[in-house]
């Protein structure tokens, strides 16, 4: 063991760095997309529309891109998705619509769907063209508790539907994990936000920041004081490793890191260690470790206690996190934090496939991406009076808790997919559940 | 590999690949590089009197496009040669020279008195060409001056044109004829009638290509305006091979010699053209999307096609799909296809379903069992072709004959016995069997 830590910043210039944080698949030219665009056989019923979870009509879009009809192709996205320009750069396409391309059956290359996608949608939010109006208001107050995609995908449907929405957000900034949670490669020149200034203006959405369920508002009170509820709070909680030591200097949860990268307006400032160890297998994972890398690690080394086929993460991350320097450690679950003055030095393994096998790796920074939780502690109103599935909300199909008049979506209920996409949907088919619950004047059953 | 040369009207040429009467060929500059590059032949750009025409200083040219650029259609609204005559004549001298073994054919466009003809004919014959082709065809521009097309379309002009031509031409004569006709017969024949040795098809169509969106005025424009051209490449290639067709088969004029044109863009373009009577065929807009160096894939897939065939020569394929093209009251009603989808092929792009279900027949599911699976439904399928058609997959959709049985769509046996609409029971004008 090395006597000391070896964590700073600056380990790479300015320049190293902008290059590994810049895009991480630049647009496509209109030449590109016209060709990608060309290669879609319009296909009935088509399979990539089927696998995506919000349903978009992906050949009507590429349709409209191979016309020049590039305001109609992003208007076909995002009135499924609102959230489309985010999912062209977040979804795991490769294991959604274009693993369900066609084109895969002799070729082996899908349409390049999520960067059609992008291509169509990019301009929208440049310009910050409407392309949604507001139905006449119809009276109703509707809050949204939690401004990440499930809230603000519940809160632009049910605007357009004309009820008056208030967004109740914990932390600062809208956006949820995608302006906290996702790495920065993905989404840069703060797409995110941008994102959030176009979905909010449609207009009719009040949004108070700095307020938590739980601690600054009550489920009951909410529902006093408006029409319908819906939850959408996420995962405020990191699962620990269950190991002494894990409040050690130099160990950290990675969705802390990743938020602080995020929002970090100079990269060069933040700290990272020589050899860092990444502890978890999804996507979390993946964003903490090639980050590392990015700024200037030495060595990343992720470890997860199953083999790659078992990870969260899509076999096209694992490879993109490899191709970046990352290296993989599989079968081994950490036994035990090793400590150095006062600090971690490195992490003790066991194989999870022949008992009692051990090996150490030295780090100088230790992150945990083992899963998150919804932090009941902080709910307990809420846990007791709705009804729960493994810890999480349990829902019905168009999203509706067991208490009448609160609806649910995103990573907080049961059953979902801890995707963008899919928190989206939950979202979008809950307002039109709230919105015929409202129409209805609260006579259906809900 | 198979013989390629060719004679026609006695002129031979290395292969039946002649550059036709166009942009490309209207300067010893360009027909020297095609003939080096490997053309068998060139129809030398349409010489007039002079002094010679003058062309415009905007577009000439106008293109559709499929979605990667491709071009499938081509206009254009370029005259006849712009050039002095006497330096067409010069050239043409020096290109038959240097290039004895190749066939170089004078495209001309005369006006309608027999001393224009009596004046040109020899003078450009002097010049040692094999041939004559007389441009009954532009429908753009020359038209509008009593040529070209205005000539073609009427065949009365076409018959008195080619009797003058002969008149004066000691070499052979070709009446290149335009499809902007209903009826492409009586132009041959008249063509026939008035001595000419063979004729070449088609010219180009009449055509608008589209409108510029945001000016909202014809497309492409000289200064706000434009004017009709001629249209063509592979998109006309259709409506020249039932021209040439017609021409092949019809008692009248079966036998006269046919040079086609018409989107000749690779071999397997000129084995249709060959295959339906004509011997040689003329490119110009392949030529001029891609370059000259096209030529070593006709030459080279045309040969190669006529080993596999056994054919010895082109002479061989020529004329070979000529009986197979006939009325349609003489196609066998008793003749039974049915559609059929090879399920290994299948990628489930369900275009043929919806195709079928929307518009046709709704005998192909979508589903069988729950699970998305394409297969065609004999009972409801009329053999219609359009699934063949839209598939993206070669070959996955065929069709297949009946030939035993009962169709299950109709519940008729299978007969090999043929019936046509002659002796249909619903034909008021039938012959007795």
């Amino acid at each position: 063991m090395t006597d000391k830590a070896d964590v700073r910043a600056g380990r790479l210039d300015g320049e190293k760095i902008a290059s590994n944080f810049g895009d991480m698949h630049p647009p496509l030219t209109p030449s590109e997309a016209i060709i990608d665009a060309d290669r879609c056989y319009f296909c009935y019923d088509a399979p990539c529309t089927t696998a995506c979870p919000t349903g978009i009509d992906i050949p009507g879009f590429i349709q409209k891109i191979r016309s020049g009809n590039i305001k109609g192709s992003a208007h076909t996205i995002l009135s499924e998705n609102i959230m489309g320009g985010m999912c062209a750069r977040v979804c795991p396409t490769e294991v959604l619509c274009e693993e369900a391309c066609v084109r895969n059956t002799h070729e082996d290359r899908p349409v390049r769907i999520g960067m059609l996608q992008r291509y169509a949608t990019d301009p929208i939010f440049e310009a910050g063209t409407p392309l949604f109006e507001r139905a006449p208001a119809t009276g109703r107050k509707v809050a949204v508790v939690g401004g990440g995609p499930a809230g603000l995908s519940c809160a632009h449907r049910l605007a357009m539907l004309g009820h008056a929405v208030t967004v109740f957000e914990p932390k600062e900034k809208l956006g949820g994990l995608n302006e906290y949670g996702i790495a920065a490669y993905k989404t840069p020149d703060d797409f995110a936000a941008r994102e959030v200034e176009y979905i909010l203006s449609i207009g009719g959405i009040d949004v108070r920041t700095g307020l938590a369920l739980g601690k600054d508002l009550s489920l009951a009170d909410l529902r006093k004081d408006f029409d319908a509820v819906f939850l959408g709070f996420g995962l405020a909680g990191v699962n620990g490793l269950g190991l002494e030591g894990e409040q050690l200097e130099g160990v950290a949860n990675a969705v802390d890191y990743i938020a602080t990268l995020r929002q970090a307006p100079d990269k060069t400032s933040l700290p990272v260690g020589r050899r860092v160890v990444v502890i978890g297998g999804g996507m979390t994972a993946i964003d903490i470790a090639v980050q590392s890398k990015a700024l200037g690690a030495q060595e990343v080394t992720m470890v997860y206690r199953r083999g790659q086929e078992n990870m969260n993460a899509s076999g096209y991350e694992q490879e993109f996190a490899q191709i970046r320097g990352v290296s993989l450690r599989l079968w081994s679950k950490p036994r035990k934090l090793l400590v150095n003055s006062g600090r971690v030095c490195g992490v003790e393994f066991e194989s999870t496939q022949v008992p009692g096998e051990t090996y150490t790796l030295e780090a100088d920074m230790v992150f945990k991406a083992i899963g998150q939780k919804i932090l009941w502690e902080r709910l307990a109103e809420t846990a007791q009076i709705l009804d729960l599935q493994k810890d999480r909300i349990l829902v019905d199909e168009e999203r509706r808790t067991s208490l009448r008049g609160v609806w649910a979506g995103g990573d907080c209920v049961a059953g979902g997919e801890d995707l963008t996409v899919s928190a989206v949907q939950d979202g979008k088919l809950a307002a039109i559940s709230i919105d015929h619950f409202l129409k209805d004047n609260g006579l259906r059953s809900a | 590999m198979a013989d390629l040369t060719t004679t026609f009207l006695g002129i031979k040429s290395p292969n039946p690949f002649w550059l036709a009467s166009a942009p490309p060929t209207d300067k010893a500059y360009n027909v020297n590089r095609a003939f080096e590059a490997g053309w068998g032949g060139a129809v030398w750009k349409t010489l007039g009197e002079d002094p010679p025409i003058v062309n415009v200083n905007g577009p000439r040219y106008g293109a559709i496009h499929g979605n990667d650029r491709r071009v499938l259609g081509f206009n254009n609204i370029e005259l006849i040669t712009d050039r002095p005559l006497g330096v067409n004549l010069q050239e043409i001298r020096q290109i038959k020279r240097d290039w004895p073994d190749r066939a170089l054919i004078v495209s001309v466009m005369l006006p309608m008195n027999e001393q224009s003809w009596a004046k040109y004919i020899p003078m450009i014959e002097d010049t040692g060409a094999d041939g004559f082709e007389l441009n009954f065809g532009c429908p753009h521009g020359m038209s509008e001056r009593g040529m070209g097309s205005a000539v073609g379309q009427v065949p009365e002009y076409i018959q008195q044109c080619a009797e003058w031509a002969k008149k004066f031409a000691r070499v052979p004569v070709i009446v290149k004829l335009t499809p902007n006709i209903t009826n492409i017969l009586p132009a041959a024949k008249a063509a026939k009638a008035g001595g000419a040795d063979a004729v070449s098809l088609i010219n180009t169509l009449n055509s608008i290509m589209r409108v510029d969106y945001d000016s909202l005025t014809i497309y492409p424009s000289t200064d706000g305006k434009g004017s009709h051209g001629g249209y063509c490449g592979p998109a006309v290639k259709p409506i020249a091979l039932h021209m040439v067709a017609e021409i092949a088969r019809s008692r009248e004029t079966r036998g006269l010699p046919i040079s086609g044109i018409g989107g000749i863009t690779d071999w397997r373009d000129a084995v249709d053209f060959l295959a339906l009577g004509a011997s040689t065929v003329q490119v110009c807009t392949a030529a001029m999307v891609y370059g000259f160096k096209i030529i070593d894939d006709l030459v080279d897939g045309l040969g190669n096609y006529l080993d596999t065939k056994g054919f010895a020569s082109v002479g061989e394929l020529v004329g070979k799909a000529v009986p197979s093209v006939t009325d349609w009251q003489y196609l066998n009603l008793n003749h039974v296809d049915k559609a059929f989808i090879d399920q290994e092929l299948c990628i489930k792009c369900g275009r043929c379903h919806i195709v079928c279900e929307d518009t046709s027949h709704q005998a192909i599911t979508a589903t069988v069992n729950g699970a998305r699976h394409f297969e065609v439904i004999d009972a409801e399928c009329v053999g219609c072709n359009l699934c063949v058609s839209v598939c993206p997959v070669e070959s996955c959709i065929t069709m297949r004959p009946m030939t035993s049985g009962t169709d299950p769509r109709t519940g008729r046996a299978i007969t090999s016995v043929k019936a046509d609409w002659t002796t249909h029971p619903n034909n008021p004008g039938r012959k007795n069997a």
